[in-house]
């Protein structure tokens, strides 16, 4: 009943302010879903000490879904300790987006709606994490991409934001189209969709082959690497990622619990949750460690030079997500969700920090026109400066475990690829630090380059906005060091069971016998990487601009996000508009119809003499041919039955 | 007398008779006639609704055999008035009398000339459409699947958009090149089985050289009804012109007797020649899947959009038709009675701005969410159905194709999984159009929001939607057995004739 109420609450809170947010209005639509929420976060945390700390794993079914043939799946709630650490961090974040929008979408006309996507994006949320099949994971997975999809074009006025909500739900179904198949795949094979089921097989099918495509491949490593293009598109990893810095045209509290804490880690989810599959396909796992690293280099770089503090975020988020995904690449699963977890706390924080900060400035979210805003909004600076410790990795505050963890199982891997993850890592984390403490110094530091105006109205956030943000503060500074014996230390085994692979000797234990410099590598790259923000931003502000003056190519290249949306818009968008025009016009026009009903039509015209009779006659002429075909058929049957008998 | 031993096939093609035959003795278009001959024929389609539903309600989920049937000989001692239904009609038939009150509702205050008339088209043409479903006699389903045309032409004739009679000419030339062929093949059947029952034709075992034959003349005319590539092109057209109830009606059921016919006719009755060509079937639904998507993406008018979005759903059908195996037909079937009610909403759909705005052109919409949100809601969600969310009836049906589409052929569940993508952006690029953006044109910004009787239109089709989505096993029960059954006489068919090709050589 719990775990029910636990995925419920949500739905009926959606149902409520949906259906009837107009009618009970703006509070009371706040209260109900809210409420809910904050119900649903404190029994998570109870299943989380009985589940994941007490061990009692359980599986409740609600109702069948499909039945079809040999395909059964149904609607089902599976709670081990990977769903319930994502419950707690999917409800705990989303009761605080919840109350933290109260005040910060406070002069929006449409709260009963805004509150409504929330709820059913945490909904779907929950579905996905606590589904016992790969069905039931999808449909959490496609009603997150709808939520998202709502919430991104929730201000539908604006073009930029309706143009971004179809980019994130497009990109999203590529990312499915292998999702998909990898689920059609993994039936055909194991005669299954539950993970049960399927589990207990794969180790027999590890290196035979099937056909794909034509062409033989080996069975797990196809199938892995599908599910991971789906993975791909939710969790924004190179190639499917340009929908994410887009999403920012959503509301904050969005970005926040959407694009940074929660449904952007469904990909790392999918993958751990999948980890008895992903064993046993060596080359889909390097792939996934090739692709996690090269993102957290590439998001990072481009998060070096964009002067959105919303997307300097994002970038930073796509990038931490990287390292989530190298961590699962070489097996180390508890590190990849030990990040996960500490993530959503400081990401989400920085966020809603972000929030508060742009909330306070009329709406302005260019760094440009921000600076000198610490002494204004001091507690939002504070909380900034928690966020921004914990994500560089600032020792005993969550990132430094969890980050750090990941870094050097990378290394102590000791694969081709684990080398290439480790030193992608220590870049990637010279680099969150330079950006981090960019954003820190252009926002709070030095002097305001905002007009007088938005100077003169800046102000604090509202309790209701700010206590959230302490909640999540406690969280960044304490996550990591109070859950690192359960996550990767001693008791990782005990807290884990069943719930993702346990690898024989587990590469986490190895991290933590790596050289001294592996250990001191990341704490070196924050350090270099803070030194470096202090001294374009503090000492030498002039420095930056002529930087970019210097070395034009690069700073464009980064600036434009490594071209990849122009070039998507020049292979993809392009292309598929122009073809719809050509096989509209000349295919069905000239070709079919030309050849077809126009041509056969036209010739009878010109035999015809009595064109005009043929054009004036009506449609009754062509209803009387088709009575007189029938009562041809019926005469003619009449006859030869009769005569045949 | 138990459920089962009433005649209801019988009334539910005679219910729709006497409605039809009560509004044309009414007085002649005066307002009162409008009226009754509104309320008529609401109040008889509901009427036929609930039969449906006492049929479903009696009927045995657990036989593949044939259930309700009635038998009179009709002409000679071979063609009969032979009805029945097993587990693939009885959905159809619900389907049609589920939709018909909608395209009563529908039309309630769009049509304002020869209101009688109009009536009685649909009335009549629900008779002919449940008649198509039920038929058990080859002519009796001939007579059927043909006259449906009559009415659907005169609907889009008389009622119909300023280009009526190009389109309904351009219907009529497709159609007519399928049902000559079918008449021809289905004369020939008759003459070598000796007899037009359908159950009989489906244990008949016919030359494998002739089925190809006969399969090539059914397929000729399913593939114009389906309408499969390339012979979709009236499809557009024939939407465009007729009136939304028209298109309700075209969506929601015409495009079904393909598929149907298919099931019924070419997978029974011809196997080997199905198992041989369904490489063709594969070949022109991928086209179709792809190529229609593609133009989907590209259009300007939103009936257009979604006549097209209709031919590529449709190329799913017919792709999981011919994966012979559980999941791809209960696929099919699925995703058939779930595009009648989406595709049939989405009309409707339209037609709630037509009637306000009176113009199918995307670009002079925009905004409509800021004036009328409640119809941004039912759109969203039919929208969203269309493209095959998790949790809607377009989901199910879609995902069973697939899984059983894979297992026949990963390569063509490839491809056809890329329409999904493409469905996702053409939907959703004409609601951003349509409904999103700044309210900023002042016809637009005129239109008010659903009024009592259009939202009472859309609650059904919402809670189907939903319901298909989220507990199926109400409707997979109704077809299972029937579809294991087919698919167990199918394989045994073709595993036999290998056998004697194996053993002939």
């Amino acid at each position: 009943m719990m775990y029910k109420a636990i995925v419920f609450l949500p739905l009926i809170g959606f149902l409520i302010a949906g259906l009837f947010g107009n009618q009970i209005g703006k509070k009371a639509s706040q209260i109900v879903t809210s409420g809910l929420l904050v119900i649903s976060a404190l029994l998570s945390w109870v299943v989380f000490f009985d589940v994941a700390l007490g061990g009692n794993v359980h599986n409740v079914t609600v109702a069948t879904w499909v039945s079809s043939g040999d395909l059964n799946f149904n609607w089902a709630l599976k709670i081990d300790t990977l769903t319930a650490i994502m419950l707690v961090v999917v409800n705990t974040v989303s009761s605080l987006v919840h109350i933290y929008s109260v005040g910060y979408m406070s002069h929006d006309p449409h709260n009963p709606r805004f509150f409504a996507y929330l709820s059913l994006f945490t909904f779907a949320m929950l579905m996905l994490v606590t589904s016992d099949n790969l069905v039931q994971m999808f449909f959490g997975w496609e009603g997150v991409g709808v939520a998202s999809y709502l919430l991104i074009g929730f201000w539908y006025k604006k073009p930029s934001a309706n143009a971004a909500a179809i980019k994130a739900f497009v990109v999203n179904r590529v990312g499915d189209f292998g999702f998909t198949l990898g689920i059609l795949a993994s039936f055909l094979v194991f005669d299954s969709v539950q993970f049960s089921e399927i589990f207990p097989q794969v180790e027999g099918m590890a290196g035979k082959t099937f056909s794909f495509l034509g062409a033989e491949f080996d069975i797990m490593t196809t199938i892995c690497v599908l599910l991971f293009v789906g993975a791909m598109g939710k969790s924004a990893q190179l190639g499917l990622h340009t929908w994410l810095p887009d999403a920012m045209e959503g509301p904050t509290p969005v970005s926040a619990l959407i694009h940074a804490a929660t449904m952007v880690t469904a990909g790392v989810f999918l993958v751990v949750r999948t980890s008895p599959m992903f064993e046993f396909a060596p080359d889909a796992l390097t792939l996934v460690t090739i692709v996690g690293a090269t993102t957290a280099f590439f998001a990072a770089s481009v998060g070096l030079v964009q002067n959105d503090i919303k997307r300097v975020i994002a970038y930073s988020t796509c990038s931490q997500l990287g390292y989530m995904f190298f961590a699962a690449g070489v097996s180390a699963y508890g590190a990849a969700i030990f990040h996960l977890f500490t993530h959503a706390f400081f990401k989400a924080m920085l966020f809603l920090g972000a929030g508060s900060v742009i909330h306070a400035s009329s709406d302005e979210q260019d760094m440009r026109n921000m600076g000198g805003l610490r002494k204004q909004i001091p507690l939002t600076y504070t909380i900034m400066m928690i966020g921004t410790l914990a994500i560089t990795g600032f020792p005993m505050l969550s990132g430094y475990f969890s980050k750090d963890m990941i870094i050097e199982s990378a290394f102590a891997a000791g694969t081709g690829a684990g080398n290439y993850a480790f030193i992608m890592g220590v870049v990637a984390a010279l680099m969150t630090s330079f950006y981090s403490w960019r954003l820190i110094h252009m926002t709070f530091h030095g002097k305001s380059r905002a007009s007088q105006e938005v100077q003169d109205h800046v102000h604090e956030s509202p309790p209701v906005m700010t206590i959230p943000l302490i909640i999540l503060a406690v969280g960044a500074l304490a996550a990591g060091g109070v859950f690192y014996g359960y996550f990767v230390g001693d008791n990782y085994a005990t807290f884990w069971k069943d719930a993702i692979f346990l690898v024989g000797d587990n590469v986490m234990e190895a991290a933590r016998q790596v050289p001294a410099i592996v250990v001191y590598a990341p704490m070196i790259a924050m350090i270099v990487g803070f030194l470096f923000a202090y001294l374009f931003y503090i000492r030498k502000p002039h420095l930056p601009s002529e930087m970019a003056k210097n070395h034009k190519g690069l700073y464009n290249f980064l600036l434009n996000k490594w071209y990849f949306d122009e070039l998507y818009h020049f292979i993809f968008v392009r292309p598929c508009f122009w073809l719809g025009r050509v096989f509209w016009k000349k295919g069905d026009g000239a070709l079919i119809d030309g050849f077809g009903p126009d041509g056969v039509s036209a010739m009878v015209m010109r035999i015809a003499a009595k064109v005009r009779t043929l054009q004036t006659g009506l449609i009754y002429h062509y209803a009387f041919a088709m009575v007189i075909g029938v009562a041809f058929i019926v005469t003619y049957f009449f006859i030869t039955t009769q005569g045949g008998h | 007398m138990a459920m089962s031993e009433m005649p209801l096939l019988s009334w539910l093609l005679i219910i729709p008779l006497i409605g039809a035959l009560f509004i044309l003795f009414q007085p002649n278009d005066s307002e009162i006639g409008k009226r009754n001959a509104r309320l008529v024929a609401f109040f008889v389609t509901i009427v036929n609704f609930v039969v449906s539903l006492a049929l479903w309600a009696g009927f045995d989920e657990t036989t593949a055999d044939f259930q309700f049937v009635e038998h009179m000989p009709w002409i000679g001692n071979n063609i009969a008035y032979h009805l029945g239904v097993d587990g693939i009609s009885v959905l159809f038939v619900i389907l049609t009398t589920f939709i018909m009150p909608f395209c009563i509702v529908a039309s309630w205050n769009s049509v304002e000339k020869r209101v009688k008339e109009y009536m009685v088209a649909f009335l009549v043409l629900e008779t002919l459409m449940i008649g198509v479903f039920v038929s058990l006699d080859i002519f009796l389903f001939y007579i059927f699947f043909e006259a449906v045309l009559i009415p659907m032409f005169l609907i889009i004739g008389i009622w119909g958009g300023p280009r009526r009679i190009y389109a309904s000419y351009k219907l009529f030339l497709y159609t007519l090149l399928g049902s000559v062929l079918m008449l021809v093949a289905v004369l020939y059947m008759y003459n070598v089985a000796d007899t037009s029952s359908i159950p009989e034709l489906m244990t008949y075992y016919f030359n494998a050289d002739v089925q190809t034959w006969l399969w090539l003349a059914f397929f000729a005319s399913f593939a114009v009804k389906m309408p499969m590539w390339p012979v979709h092109t009236w499809l557009p057209d024939a939407h465009v012109e007729a009136p939304t109830a028209g298109s309700v009606i075209l969506a929601g059921v015409l495009l079904k007797m393909g598929g149907y016919g298919f099931l019924r006719f070419s997978l029974p009755m011809f196997p080997i020649a199905s198992h041989e060509l369904a490489w063709l079937i594969f070949a022109l639904s991928l086209i179709a899947v792809v190529y229609t998507s593609l133009i989907a993406l590209a259009q300007e008018d939103m009936k257009k959009l979604i006549a097209y979005s209709s031919v590529a759903h449709m190329g799913f059908v017919t792709i999981g038709i011919f994966a012979f195996n559980v999941q791809g037909i209960e696929g099919a079937i699925y995703q058939m009675l779930s595009h009648g009610i989406v595709s049939g909403a989405l009309f409707l759909c339209v037609g709630v701005v037509y009637d306000r705005l009176h113009t199918r052109e995307i670009s002079r919409y925009g905004g409509l969410v800021n004036n009328m949100p409640l119809y941004a809601r039912v759109f969203m969600i039919m929208m969203l159905a269309s493209v095959g969310l998790p949790g809607t009836s377009g989901f199910v049906g879609e995902f069973l194709v697939f899984v059983g589409v894979y297992e026949a052929s990963s390569t063509v569940a490839f491809i056809a999984l890329s329409g999904v993508i493409l469905g996702a952006a053409y939907m959703l690029y004409l609601y951003r159009r349509i409904v999103f953006g700044e309210l900023d044109k002042d016809d637009t910004a005129k239109m008010k929001d659903m009024d009592p009787r259009e939202r009472l239109m859309f609650a059904p089709l919402v809670v189907m939607v939903f319901w298909m989505g989220v507990y199926p096993p109400t409707f997979l029960n109704s077809m299972e057995v029937s579809v294991e059954n087919l698919i167990e006489r199918f394989n045994s068919r073709v595993e036999q004739h290998a056998q004697s090709v194996g053993a002939g050589e």
